[in-house]
């Protein structure tokens, strides 16, 4: 019997299960690799050379190279071991949280003091809030980008 | 014979002790979070407890990959404070207390909970900005924490986490071993996390007022009923990492059942990505 995920209809967001876990293992350890000050300056000095040491998939190493969290989550990354490599850039949380959603760090900022994200229409996939597949990119990096 | 005698409830964003560490604690920003815990510094130093049992979740810091321990307590003497990768906060050693967390285990275990035993471990912000925030800034070489703290860590990280039923039956079984324990020591029970939020997807930035008030409304009158909350409610309502919430149960389950005090009640958006609460119970 396949596992019970009832958490499939929730838009904009993964759930970092079992399979996730299996699936992402060597790139969060990878990112764990990442808590030694060493190891941070090996992989600053040639990210390429750093990850070809990790059995991660090519895609893994494409999403870390290119910073794409939302791309890092989908190939089986969780959000608390990905933080190690903005650690390494010296980003925060909130930078890093605010870049998956296409929004530059001032929009995201700006959505969090006005009281964040509203739940209305962010519920259910199929619903019409801000957080849905057909609603993205949000900000203007992501338009740029696009 | 040892006793709990309160118990305290607060949200633990990385930030906030970043904020601290940094000196940014007086911008009009971060002084909407800290002026919501000046009484409970007041407080904690009117009711200094002998031991905290501190529930929190590690961040991939302690616990990789290699191993996920749903629950796990810290039986060491002391605990390293933990490089997140922004390098160690800078903060006062935790002591721990070996002994009564030895028998909290030994009864724990014995009652069904399957803990696993911890004697190294590092503990991060989960840990730290809880009592950063009840106990100010201290200087890490010169001041120490109140009092010895036991860390107790749920996985929240890896789906699935443990029910909220579980976690509030747990905090029962944790009430009957502290009462069991010779020594006259009183202690508080922390839960820490939440509340709503959501680090990651397009849905990022998710807060939910409404429901986190709703839930401390519960966690106060009818913890048991808000106990039953399954955890697709958690996700869905109050964001992927919301989920934490459940660490809370285990500190509400661990007081007496004669309804508690409401010493302190507080919430406040944003602390970074975070709708913050906190309360303070007593047992009376």
């Amino acid at each position: 019997m396949p596992l019970q995920k009832t958490y499939l209809d929730i838009p904009g967001t993964t759930i970092f299960d079992a399979e996730q876990s299996r699936k992402g293992y060597w790139l969060n350890q990878f990112c764990m690799s990442l808590m030694r000050a060493a190891n941070r300056e090996r992989f600053k000095a040639d990210e390429r050379a750093y990850l070809d040491e990790w059995p991660m998939t090519e895609e893994q190493k494409q999403a870390v190279m290119s910073r794409d969290l939302n791309r890092c989550m989908a190939a089986g990354g969780n959000i608390y071991f990905l933080a190690k490599i903005g650690a390494t850039d010296g980003k925060s949380f909130q930078q890093m949280a605010g870049s998956m959603t296409g929004m530059t760090e001032a929009e995201y900022r700006d959505m969090m003091i006005r009281g964040g994200r509203s739940i209305e229409g962010n519920r259910f996939v199929g619903e019409d809030g801000d957080a849905q597949a057909h609603r993205q990119p949000q900000g203007s990096a992501g338009r740029k980008a696009g | 014979m040892a006793r709990i005698t309160a118990s305290v409830y607060t949200s633990h964003v990385p930030a906030i002790g970043a904020a601290l560490d940094l000196g940014k604690d007086h911008e009009p920003y971060w002084q909407k979070v800290f002026g919501g815990y000046e009484f409970s510094k007041q407080w904690l130093r009117e009711n200094r407890p002998d031991v905290i049992f501190l529930v929190y979740n590690d961040h991939a810091n302690a616990f990789s990959l290699e191993m996920i321990p749903t629950f796990a307590i810290g039986t060491a003497a002391a605990f390293p404070i933990a490089d997140e990768g922004w390098g160690p906060r800078p903060v006062p050693p935790v002591v721990g207390h070996p002994e009564l967390a030895s028998h909290i285990a030994q009864s724990v275990i014995q009652d069904d909970f399957d803990l696993t035993i911890v004697n190294r471990m590092d503990v991060d912000h989960g840990l730290t900005v809880p009592l950063s925030l009840m106990c100010g800034r201290l200087d890490p070489a010169r001041d120490a924490w109140p009092c010895p703290v036991i860390p107790f860590a749920v996985n929240v990280v890896q789906y699935p986490v443990p029910s909220g039923r579980r976690c509030w039956n747990l905090g029962r079984a944790i009430r009957k071993a502290v009462q069991s324990y010779d020594d006259d020591l009183r202690v508080q029970v922390w839960g820490t996390g939440g509340m709503s939020h959501q680090l990651q997807g397009p849905r990022a930035g998710l807060i939910n007022a409404e429901w986190d008030n709703r839930f401390l409304d519960r966690l106060i009158a009818e913890p048991e009923a808000l106990a039953q909350m399954p955890h697709i409610e958690y996700v869905r309502e109050a964001g992927s990492e919301g989920i934490e919430l459940v660490m809370w149960l285990i500190a509400r389950g661990a007081m007496n059942d004669t309804p508690p005090r409401v010493r302190h009640r507080f919430f406040h958006v944003p602390a970074s990505n975070t709708a913050v609460g906190h309360l303070i119970l007593e047992n009376t």
